[in-house]
């Protein structure tokens, strides 16, 4: 069975008089291991697509499988608790505490799941050291460059060994060499087995996947594999 | 992820947004501090009053009953005039009084008037002077502390003998040595034969040691011949005050000759009257007091809600974050719970500390003991800790129920 399985999804937004037709039965299955880019102009629906599968909106109609469970129907409380445990998120402006040091960013997530101290402590290290962070640790975000923050962010995204990896622009605010470390981070962790979707406008960041999905006016456009 | 983590995660989270915002979050405790100040400074007031009043009226006794026209408890002025209108207690009944009742260890007719009281070319104006029989040393819980009370040949007798009172005695005297001495009441020469022990004051006002106690005999001889009676009973167990009292109002009615169906036209008072009087005043002054200063908790508790709102804004993506990482409604609802809860509370204990010290400064200038008691400052850490509670739900709930899209969105 496949890890993601998204059946006549759509999503409709009222905007006063006017209904918004966000995304339009939306059928899609995602094995697990692949590392998928979404690729869209802005307005065509691709963050309201990343929104759905990871779980921070619900669908209007349609069903959301994910890893066997149908996410589509739950309650605000039971989707924290699949956010917690089966995605991690990196985004375009890292979104990381400002008052909170990499260490204590990356254990939020663990908080969250009732790790206990000890336990949490141990598992934030390994991942700061997996992203190659483990001499920064004690480093607020303002003293790190922006590189070394969406590390810690990626970082954050893995320690709860999550289902999927959802990383929206995660090169948006990064210059093009910092931009290629951070997707060869992807790639590696899309080898060890993750699975990976990053949104993105950009071609060249899409490139490195192996999947691309294309959406336009609420729709999937076109869905290819890349040759490398 | 279970409370006690929640407590402690929340706990640190809203020390960091206290320290990041040091300038605000010290303007907004001071509402707090002001309010848990004025709310406790009222507090230790109406305590030291009670405490004074209850100082004061132990010295009646429990056990000791005043037979006298009017009762403690007239609650109108028009009561209180029908009192005066009621036939006086006589010398007579007062004695008769004595001979008939059984369940008393005392009985003992008290005059009191005032006149002004001299020793050589010293002069003390508007000494109480109270006219009784040796029993009254049973019925007043008064005491002697230097010589000796008039014995019962004295006050039969009537003899220009007095025991002074220690303030009169300091007066009069200074540091000569009163006994034996003889003082002036009115134009009368009386010797001093004993030294009442000092009493202190009644809340802290009027003086309990200003009086002078004379046989009633030469009271009603000397001064005033038919004066209006009170007679003060000592009851012999105190768990048989209702007998005794029961006992006392039959011979009242029966030797000022009531008829079967009329009412007392005398009232039998004792210190339950009083402190159930006191109690009813208290209880209005404390309601009142503590009112008005918990307005000014209140709006220290507004001062916290909107600053509240103000720390939800402004933190929206972090809740957002906070949201797509896994945290729970009721996380983020802790979270800022405890934060306002934490204002509040540091603002309560700064409050305390403030008072405390207050108190101590005032303390010294005061006629009765203040202190800051420990049920006092138990109240007020738990009233800020509620007012933090109450004042940071709304802008909690509000964080608790954010839309994690939209809190994302926020710039």
């Amino acid at each position: 069975m496949s890890l993601i399985c998204l059946k006549n999804l759509s999503r409709r937004y009222q905007m006063g008089e006017e209904t918004i037709h966000a995304l339009r039965d939306v059928s899609l299955e995602i094995e697990r291991g692949e590392y998928v880019a979404i690729m869209g102009p802005s307005g065509s629906g691709k963050s309201t697509l990343m929104n759905l599968l990871g779980c921070l909106d619900t669908p209007t109609s349609g069903t959301y499988e994910l890893n066997g469970t149908n996410v589509s129907e739950m309650d605000d409380n039971e989707l924290a608790e699949v956010r917690n445990r089966e995605i991690g998120f990196v985004f375009q402006t890292f979104n990381l505490l400002p008052r909170s040091n990499a260490l204590r960013n990356v254990e939020l997530p663990l908080i969250y799941s009732g790790m206990t101290f000890d336990e949490r402590r141990r598992v934030a290290l390994e991942a700061l050291t997996a992203v190659g962070l483990a001499d920064r640790v004690t480093h607020k975000p303002n003293e790190l460059s922006g590189g070394q923050r969406q590390r810690v962010a990626i970082a954050r995204a893995l320690v709860n060994t999550p289902s999927i990896i959802l990383a929206d622009e995660p090169t948006g605010n990064l210059d093009s060499k910092t931009g290629d470390e951070i997707m060869t981070l992807f790639e590696d962790l899309s080898r060890k087995g993750n699975t990976v979707f990053v949104v993105t406008h950009e071609e060249e960041v899409a490139l490195h996947a192996r999947r691309i999905i294309r959406i336009r006016d609420g729709l999937i456009a076109s869905d290819e594999a890349v040759k490398h | 992820m279970n409370f006690l983590s929640e407590l402690k995660e929340g706990l640190a989270i809203a020390w960091d947004a206290i320290l990041a915002n040091k300038m605000r979050s010290v303007l907004t405790t001071l509402g707090i501090v002001i309010g848990i100040v004025t709310v406790t400074l009222m507090g230790t007031a109406l305590d030291a009053m009670n405490r004074a009043f209850h100082q004061s009226i132990s010295i009646i006794g429990a056990d000791t009953l005043f037979v006298q026209r009017g009762s403690w408890l007239a609650h109108t002025e028009a009561e209180w005039l029908g009192f005066l209108k009621r036939r006086e207690i006589t010398w007579l009944q007062a004695r008769e009084v004595e001979k008939q009742m059984t369940l008393a260890r005392g009985v003992a007719p008290v005059v009191v008037m005032f006149q002004s009281v001299g020793y050589q070319s010293r002069n003390a104006r508007g000494v109480q002077i109270i006219g009784s029989t040796d029993q009254f040393l049973v019925t007043s819980g008064f005491s002697v502390g230097q010589g000796r009370f008039m014995t019962e040949m004295e006050s039969e007798g009537g003899r220009p003998v007095c025991v002074i009172g220690m303030d009169v005695a300091t007066n009069l005297f200074l540091n000569e040595d009163p006994i034996g001495k003889r003082i002036r009441i009115g134009s009368r020469p009386l010797e001093v034969i004993g030294v009442l022990a000092k009493q202190g004051s009644f809340m802290g006002m009027k003086s309990l040691d200003n009086e002078v106690i004379i046989p009633i005999r030469q009271l009603l001889g000397g001064y005033w011949r038919n004066p209006d009676f009170q007679i003060q009973v000592k009851v012999s167990e105190i768990n048989r005050i209702e007998d005794a009292k029961e006992e006392l109002q039959g011979i009242m009615r029966k030797i000022r000759r009531l008829a079967p169906g009329d009412p007392d036209d005398f009232a039998i008072n004792q210190q339950e009257h009083l402190i159930s009087m006191f109690n009813r005043v208290a209880g209005i002054i404390a309601t009142v007091g503590l009112l008005i200063t918990g307005l000014s908790l209140f709006v220290g508790g507004i001062g916290i809600m909107n600053i509240m709102f103000v720390s939800v804004a402004e933190r929206t993506r972090e809740i957002g974050v906070r949201k797509a990482i896994g945290a729970k409604r009721r996380t983020i609802l802790i979270q800022f719970l405890i934060e306002a809860a934490s204002i509040c509370m540091i603002g309560g204990l700064v409050g305390l500390a403030i008072t405390y010290l207050m108190v101590l400064a005032v303390g010294r200038f005061m006629p009765v003991p203040v202190s800051l008691s420990i049920p006092v400052m138990g109240v007020a850490i738990l009233v800020s800790l509620f007012t933090g509670l109450a004042s940071g739900f709304f802008p909690a709930w509000r964080a608790a129920r954010m839309d994690p899209v939209e809190a994302l969105r926020n710039e």
